[in-house]
């Protein structure tokens, strides 16, 4: 799997997690799928819900805003590819915790954020028997 | 007949289909129809017989966790939706 994203649109997700930092965040990434490869035409930051206390380590999602955004990717002909989200001060390396809430065919970029600065981004995708996460391409346009 | 929307990580297991129709009187019996309709959907849904906490079903805008989980009633012509929990953590 191949994931293209502009640099305009990395520096904007980036920023955002630099922003939350020492916490956790996340978002959605939706465009175009062609073959193998997503190509990245949004970034929808989503707000951490997860236990305000847990937050350093954990990102949450509310469900609705899951519904919003796939609903309007849907009703104007584009795909909800994936998601991203931050490791503080942590490599850009899907955990246990990743693999055993993952989705397949789902892009998950994860971005390590080092002292408040961004360090690293990884693009993963879960195996289909749900064991392991394999490592994808992670281009720039 | 009730129909349900299949999120878009789990359209690779429908045909791509987004919306599927489905049978049964209950969200127990909807999801057993789906999974027989699909069955590599079923890892993604189910932990053994346990419906994964991070697996969302949805009646309508009403969470069946809030109304009798997997044995709440639905009626012909419900819409029924699966939304994931998106989660992550280093």
């Amino acid at each position: 799997m191949e994931l293209v994203i502009s640099t305009d649109l990395h520096d904007h997700l980036a920023r955002h997690l630099e922003n939350t930092f020492p916490n956790e965040g996340g978002g959605f990434l939706v465009g175009n799928i062609v073959g193998d490869t997503r190509h990245v035409t949004e970034v929808h930051l989503v707000e951490n819900t997860f236990a305000s206390e847990e937050q350093f380590h954990r990102y949450l999602a509310e469900v609705g805003e899951f519904q919003r955004i796939e609903d309007e990717a849907d009703a104007r002909g584009l795909s909800l590819l994936g998601y991203f989200h931050s490791h503080p001060d942590h490599p850009a390396v899907p955990s246990e915790f990743d693999r055993t809430h993952a989705w397949p065919y789902f892009a998950y970029l994860i971005v390590s954020v080092r002292s408040g600065q961004r360090a690293e981004s990884r693009i993963w995708e879960l195996a289909a028997n749900r064991e392991a996460f394999i490592e994808g391409q992670l281009s720039f346009s | 007949m009730a129909t349900i929307k299949i999120p878009t990580p789990l359209r690779a297991y429908t045909g791509g289909n987004a919306e599927v129709n489905v049978a049964g009187a209950t969200v127990s019996a909807i999801l057993g129809d789906l999974t027989t309709q699909f069955p590599e959907l079923r890892p993604h849904l189910f932990n053994g017989e346990e419906l994964r906490n991070f697996v969302n079903i949805f009646i309508g805008d009403e969470d069946v966790r809030y109304r009798n989980g997997l044995d709440t009633e639905v009626e012909p012509g419900d819409k029924l939706r699966i939304i994931p929990s998106i989660a992550g953590g280093r």
